[in-house]
């Protein structure tokens, strides 16, 4: 068996008392899209957040493809080939899509912290953020600062530039979240369209997404996993119904 | 457009579609293959510019008053690498500036060094070792921006400052240390004894300073200088550690400070204290927000304006610094954007052809708002010349009348000429306001609508 | 040892006068997240404030009246410049407070010119305390003392055991929270604002007669108060106490005590040059600890910056 492109052992993480994430193990696999769901507060976000090291873990370790991450930095994982997206939008509003996402090229391309390269002259910079925009339909977009676009073309940009620096661990936080039908339907081909042979991770709330998206699902339930497989046994699973079901019905009192 | 057309998925008026369709501001060339010809042309009319004022303002007077606006050019360019691009608020940048002056102030003293290389290049010993000093300094400081880097510039600042009366041997104590730059080697036979051949050695170095500056700004890590001011963590998912993208701004900045630190060594021939203090520090910050952070050739505008009013002014009324004050505060409180910015605002209308529209109506409200302000002016020199004047001179000279400032004619006058004015200016406001809107509007055949606000 | 006490009560009185900048200061920061680099003017324009109603009314009366006019007006400053600034981020807000900085200290020459004002010690407290073996303590310093000390402990009582105080504390934190409650934050703000800057008034009245009251007053001790708070960690109220007091003694010492550089190397076993004065590190050899009294703050600043960012007591880097 090959390597699993993510790996988490054991992964805790506590606030003051409150433990959130309570020893979590997880593999999965290259180019496999897994989702994560769970009722609102089970500690999805602050999984991703672990894994991406945004913040640090009480005990257990992150393998990305074999590799231990702990005590790496941000941008240390980003450069292993992990990238991710936020729950908020988190594009850079006052510039424009066009440098959105060309920045978010330059590290991949190999400019790194380059005083001598004018970004303007460069043709593969150039080409490379208008495929990028040309995949994520904001081509007529390119000039506008980004914090002029809608809602759902900001939620574009930030998945094109999640993946335009070419990571092969994708992880998506609700890039659904607050969307219209039209609109979602528009970013659930997206999301298939540019994770195409890649590893995709994403915590979502639309069961129609995840269903339609997801190879495998794991379902998160106050920290802890309590099912993880195909859509189809997660969907039969009897923690999982009544998980959710319990979590409806606590809602009603 | 392919899947994702607003105008089919989205229902009608969703989105105010020409709320999108031209910000004329930001025009689409600057990312791209932008013509050679329209990139180069404001450097070649600046340079020209600087080649030709010396025949235009002949005595030395005027050359010291533009080496002095090359000068806060340089270092205000410098400081806008950190302010502007970097989001970074430094209170203690003129000591970069300055330890890079005391340093060529010791080239100069160093008689056989000295001789051995043109005049010209003595800047870059000034730029390497503001560097020197930026690069240990950013070692720590550029950890994180905001607050705490601007108290750990503060703090710095004072160090190096307090340093000055102690480290004698360094900065020469209270009197500084002084050189001739004549010394140096011969440039093509110019030895730089005359003010001009100062000038153009200036001139040259803010003209490559400033080129250098502006094309740092379009290089990755110029370009990251932004992205890590406007959203850091986003930047780290992008592969880049802000911290040093921080560190690599500061210490570029650190170098052309230090340039502009070399330039004051070669003009004034002497460094002292007050090249490195806090008072400088936030004189620089005044310049360039003054002048406009958001704009690469705001702080530009901000040096060649403060110099000017820095000379006028201070010619004129010891309070120059008080009337400094408050239009720095108003310039923060209303202006955030500086002249750059009060400029940049006109660009749509220019654009449209309507900016003619402006021009009544700025006359209407503007000139009795000056007036007014003038008259306020009067009555705070009146109001310092009755506290201050010794007892019996109660005579003084205002807009070339003089009068008895203990007199009650005066003071009726000015305070007529000041509530007038600004009342006029307030009256017609509103008008000027709706003149600049529809200046904004195009004609009502397009949808296209501006930036009003 | 005799010397030490003196010079523990003298470092006391700095200490807890810097610590009432660095208190007002610290409530001000952890508030709104904007350090008030104007906070010194305050404090300055508490000491001229009171000095010209000292001439009608007498010093009681400055002390009561000075820190009540220098509030109204930071409340004013809040309300009227900072929130306006506000909506365009932290660091407008910093270069606001520059400004106004500024412009206090052009406002007060303009007004009262640019030398220093006869204020002086009111005659029922200049007395000599006690002494220590020749060393007279002055009654004022003991009443600096016992006014830092009433104002603490009276901050302390408000904080922690009145309504208002638990509010305010809600709001360092959840400031939104604490609105939706029903509170009027802006409100709150505008009063710990004049609150803080009050706090630097009393500072001021009571430290013009000691320190000179003059146009460069705020500059003098302004820098050294946000060196404290950034020591003692951006926030902390502990922090702000322990470094005000920290460097209250250090520096105190370090001008009693003339400990010479030149001693410290020899005791470390480096050899004085021969010809010290062609040395270029002449000026580290000659070097006396009163001579870097002033400068050891931002020494220690640097010191705690590279070693721990985020302060003594403080919680946060950022």
């Amino acid at each position: 068996m090959s390597t699993p492109a993510l790996e988490l052992k054991g992964l805790k993480k506590s606030f003051g008392k409150a433990e959130i994430i309570r020893g979590i193990d997880l593999s999965i696999g290259k180019a496999e899209r897994h989702a994560v769901i769970g009722p609102n507060g089970a500690g999805k976000s602050t999984l991703f957040n672990l894994i991406t090291a945004r913040f640090a873990p009480t005990a257990g370790t992150v393998k990305l493809h074999g590799e231990d991450l702990t005590g790496l930095e941000p941008f240390q994982i980003n450069r292993k080939g992990l990238s991710r997206s936020f729950q908020i939008t988190n594009i850079f509003p006052a510039m424009t899509v066009f440098e959105n996402v060309r920045c978010a090229l330059l590290w991949s391309m190999g400019y790194r912290y380059s005083f001598w390269d004018m970004v303007n002259r460069k043709r593969d910079l150039t080409e490379g953020t208008e495929a990028v925009l040309e995949q994520i339909n904001l081509s007529e977009r390119s000039h506008l600062p980004a914090g002029t676009l809608s809602y759902a073309e900001q939620r574009a940009l930030e998945i094109g530039i999640t993946i335009a620096g070419g990571a092969n661990v994708i992880m998506l936080d609700e890039p659904t979240a607050g969307m219209s039908h039209s609109e979602t339907d528009y970013i659930t081909d997206l999301i298939l369209k540019v994770t195409e042979g890649k590893t995709l991770i994403m915590v979502e709330h639309d069961m129609g997404v995840v269903f339609g998206l997801a190879d495998r699902i794991s379902v998160l339930v106050y920290g802890e996993i309590i099912a993880t497989g195909k859509p189809a046994d997660v969907r039969a699973d009897a923690r999982v119904q009544e998980a959710y079901l319990g979590a409806a019905l606590e809602a009603e009192h | 457009m392919s899947q994702f057309d607003p105008d089919t998925d989205l229902p009608k008026g969703a989105r105010p579609k020409e709320q999108i369709t031209t910000d004329p501001s930001r025009p689409s060339e600057r990312m791209q293959f932008r013509p050679l010809m329209i990139a180069v042309a404001p450097w070649v009319i600046a340079s020209a510019a600087l080649l030709m004022l010396p025949l235009v303002f002949t005595n030395n007077s005027a050359l010291t008053i533009m080496n002095q606006m090359s000068i806060t050019i340089v270092f205000a360019l410098a400081y806008n690498m950190l302010l502007g691009q970097g989001g970074m608020l430094s209170f203690g940048h003129a000591v970069y500036a300055g330890v890079g002056g005391f340093a060529c102030m010791h080239i100069m003293n160093m008689s056989d060094f000295f001789a051995s290389f043109p005049l010209v290049i003595l800047p870059l010993f000034g730029g390497l070792f503001g560097m020197g000093l930026a690069m240990i300094v950013g070692a720590f400081s550029t950890r994180s921006a905001g607050t705490v880097f601007a108290m750990i510039s503060l703090g710095v600042g004072e160090l190096i400052a307090a340093c000055s009366v102690i480290i004698v041997a360094f900065f020469g104590g209270e009197g500084g240390v002084s050189g001739d730059r004549t010394y140096a080697q011969p440039f093509f036979g110019v030895e730089f004894l005359q003010q001009i051949e100062v000038y153009y050695l200036t001139a040259a170095w803010v003209v490559l300073s400033a080129l250098l500056m502006y094309l740092w700004s379009r290089t990755p890590v110029g370009r990251m200088a932004n992205a890590v001011r406007d959203n850091p963590e986003r930047a780290e998912f992008l592969g880049y550690s802000s911290r040093w993208v921080r560190f690599y701004s500061f210490v570029a900045s650190g170098f052309f400070a230090g340039v502009s630190g070399g330039l004051f060594a070669i003009n004034y021939e002497i460094l002292t204290e007050e090249n490195l203090n806090t008072a400088s520090s936030g004189v620089i910050l005044l310049v360039t927000f003054l002048g406009g952070v958001g704009f690469f050739f705001g702080p530009i505008i901000g040096a060649v304006v403060f110099t000017l009013v820095q000379t006028v002014l201070s010619l004129q009324t010891e309070l120059w610094a008080f009337y400094a004050g408050s239009l720095f505060l108003a310039t923060v409180m209303f202006f955030p954007g500086g002249l750059a910015g009060l400029i940049m605002m006109h660009v749509p209308a220019f654009k449209m052809g309507r900016a003619r529209l402006l021009i009544v109506p700025y006359l209407r409200t503007l000139l009795p708002a000056a007036i007014g302000i003038l008259g306020l002016a009067a009555l705070v020199e009146m109001m310092f010349h009755f506290r201050h004047a010794a007892t019996g001179d109660n005579e003084m000279t205002l807009f070339w009348t003089t009068f008895d400032s203990h007199a009650i004619l005066p003071w009726i006058i000015a305070g007529a000429i000041t509530l007038i004015g600004l009342g006029i200016a307030r009256a017609t406001a509103p008008s000027l306001k709706d003149a600049w809107n529809s200046a904004n509007t195009a004609p009502a055949s397009q949808t296209v609508k501006g930036g009003a606000a | 040892m005799d010397l030490i006490l003196v010079n523990l009560i003298d470092g006391l009185v700095t200490g807890l006068l810097l610590f009432m900048l660095s208190a007002g200061l610290t409530l001000i920061f952890s508030m709104m997240g904007v350090l008030n680099f104007a906070h010194a003017s305050f404090y300055m324009l508490g000491a001229y404030f009171a000095y010209q109603i000292s001439i009608a009314l007498g010093f009681w009366m400055g002390l009561l009246i000075a820190p009540l006019i220098v509030g109204v007006l930071g409340a004013g400053v809040e309300r009227y410049g900072l929130r306006r600034v506000h909506k365009y981020g932290h660091v407008p807000e910093l270069i606001f407070t520059f400004g106004l900085a500024l412009l206090i200290e052009e406002l007060v020459q303009f007004i009262w010119g640019k030398n220093q004002m006869p204020y002086n010690v009111p005659d029922i407290l200049n007395f000599t305390a006690f002494a220590i073996s020749g060393a007279a303590i002055p009654a004022y310093k003991i009443f600096m003392i016992f006014v830092s000390v009433a104002i603490f402990i009276g901050l302390l009582f408000v904080l922690t055991k009145t309504r208002v105080g638990m509010i305010i504390q809600a709001a360092l934190s959840y400031p939104r929270t604490v609105e939706a409650l029903g509170h009027n934050v802006p409100l709150i703000f505008m009063g710990v604002f004049g609150v803080g800057t009050a706090l630097a008034g009393v500072a001021g009245v009571i430290a013009g007669p000691v320190l000179g009251t003059f146009p460069g007053m705020a500059f003098v001790l302004g820098s050294i108060v946000f060196v404290t708070i950034v020591i003692g960690g951006l926030g902390s109220l502990w922090g702000a106490l322990v470094a005000s007091l920290l460097i209250g003694w250090i520096t105190t010492f370090a001008k009693s005590y003339n400990i010479e550089m030149e001693n410290i190397l020899n005791g470390l076993g480096i050899s004085t040059p021969e010809n010290l004065d062609e040395s270029i590190f002449r000026d580290l050899w000659s070097l006396t600890s009163p001579q870097i009294a002033d400068i050891l703050p931002y020494i220690l600043m640097v010191l705690i910056l590279i070693f721990r960012p985020a302060g003594l007591f403080g919680k946060r880097s950022t």
